[in-house]
């Protein structure tokens, strides 16, 4: 089951030249570049690993290129997004999130159902195997 | 196809009219250099007509543009760096354009383990641009073995060999130190395709490099501190540490000092010219002068 998560991700994989406009349109924003990546893409996992450090002060999307090469090198089964801080104040949040790479076999979710006080269902999902 | 031929044969005109423009304003801000402006004219030219070889479909090697810049301080390494940096973008050479100007602290680390991701740090900041590296030189330290140089060198060397679309590093220093580094690091010299020297300015090039920071800050010598300016050149040019231009504008920036604190004592009634005149007094009382009188 493919995973949609961040922006982009009911299209086709970007290919590299398209992530490269990408990541140079959210320089041109003055937004910050970083590169997360992660094995666990439940939903709930907000908060994934950074892959280095997050790209302040850069000027061309090469070096971004750099970090997502090396990332995918490190990484070839995981889950790997890009983010785009923007630091202007009242934003200060992140503006633009996408993934760049996926597993070549996404297994998906299945439901789990937990009985509680006075037969309550709760449901919650958890990662195929 | 027509349409085709059209563009191609326009491209490289254009091209060739916006880099004689970049040439004379080169020409017009920088005093002096002649080998140096003569250098930068002919890569440019062989950039341009590389861009009009490929549009024709002509085969071509992209070319290497990591340089090397020698000379005395204050001869004008980093101010021209920065202009080719401007012209590398204007023939599209790099993409954004910028310069990023580091010296050995800013590439190598403290401990085992710093330096790698400092210097790609510093890198990735530099691609799209240019690297200037100010006092290459001390990157390598034969003395010390286990020295952290080494590291930084290596990756730069990998960096300026398989991303030379992505960034064109300038070495910059001394001559003599810069060629002793480059026979330790023959790596270095043989990526490096275009070395230039710079070479020390003239009394009279000083002189007009002195008239050009003057009229930028909006002074003006008068007939007496003109010849009074030309006296503390020659003598300051024959003492040690003479910082070529650098050296120029300090010495303004000390005159300047000391006018003002001559014209604040009466600055009401100082009025624009007084403002605005450097006096020959003002250039009498520096050292340069007094250092003369013992010996």
């Amino acid at each position: 089951m493919r995973i949609t998560q961040g922006a982009f991700s009911f299209l086709p994989d970007l290919t590299d030249v398209q992530i490269r406009a990408q990541v140079d349109y959210c320089l041109q924003q003055g937004w910050a570049v970083s590169v997360e990546h992660t094995d666990d893409i439940h939903p709930r996992n907000t908060y994934w690993e950074m892959f280095g450090m997050p790209m302040f002060d850069l000027a061309d999307a090469a070096g971004a290129m750099v970090e997502i090469t090396a990332c995918r090198a490190t990484f070839p089964e995981h889950y790997i997004r890009v983010n785009a801080f923007d630091a202007t104040r009242g934003w200060e949040t992140v503006r633009l999130s996408f993934v760049v790479n996926r597993p070549a076999n996404e297994p998906g979710f299945r439901l789990v159902r937990t009985e509680g006080p006075g037969r309550l269902q709760r449901y919650s999902i958890e990662r195929r195997t | 196809m027509n349409a085709r031929d059209a563009t191609s044969t326009v491209a490289p005109v254009d091209a060739a009219a916006e880099i004689r423009a970049l040439l004379d304003s080169l020409d017009r801000e920088l005093v002096g250099l002649a080998p140096v402006k003569q250098r930068i004219a002919e890569v440019a030219a062989l950039l341009a007509v590389d861009r009009a070889r490929a549009s024709l479909g002509l085969p071509g090697t992209p070319p290497a543009l990591h340089m090397s810049f020698t000379g005395n301080p204050g001869t004008g390494k980093t101010t021209v760096a920065l202009k080719m940096a401007g012209i590398l973008h204007r023939l599209g050479y790099v993409r954004k354009g910028h310069l990023v100007a580091v010296t050995r602290d800013d590439l190598v680390g403290q401990y085992i383990g710093h330096t790698a991701p400092k210097t790609r740090e510093v890198l990735k900041r530099a691609m799209g641009g240019v690297l200037f590296i100010d006092e290459a030189y001390y990157l390598y330290r034969p003395e010390n073995e286990r020295d952290y140089g080494q590291e930084a060198i290596e990756i730069l060397l990998q960096v300026m060999e398989n991303q030379r679309e992505d960034l064109v590093v300038i070495l910059a220093g001394y001559k003599d130190r810069m060629a002793r580094f480059f026979e330790c690091n023959p790596g270095f010299s043989s990526r490096i395709a275009h070395h230039v020297d710079f070479p020390d300015y003239t009394r009279e090039e000083l002189l007009r490099i002195a008239q050009l920071m003057l009229d930028r800050m909006g002074y003006a010598f008068d007939d007496a501190a003109r010849a009074a300016f030309e006296r503390y050149l020659g003598l300051r040019m024959a003492q040690p540490h003479f910082a070529n231009a650098r050296s120029v504008r300090n010495a303004l920036d000390r005159m300047r000092l000391r006018h003002a604190s001559r014209v604040f004592e009466n600055l009401a009634q100082a009025d624009r010219a007084a403002l605005s005149t450097l006096a020959a007094d003002d250039i009498l009382a520096s050292r340069v002068f007094q250092s003369r009188e013992p010996s």
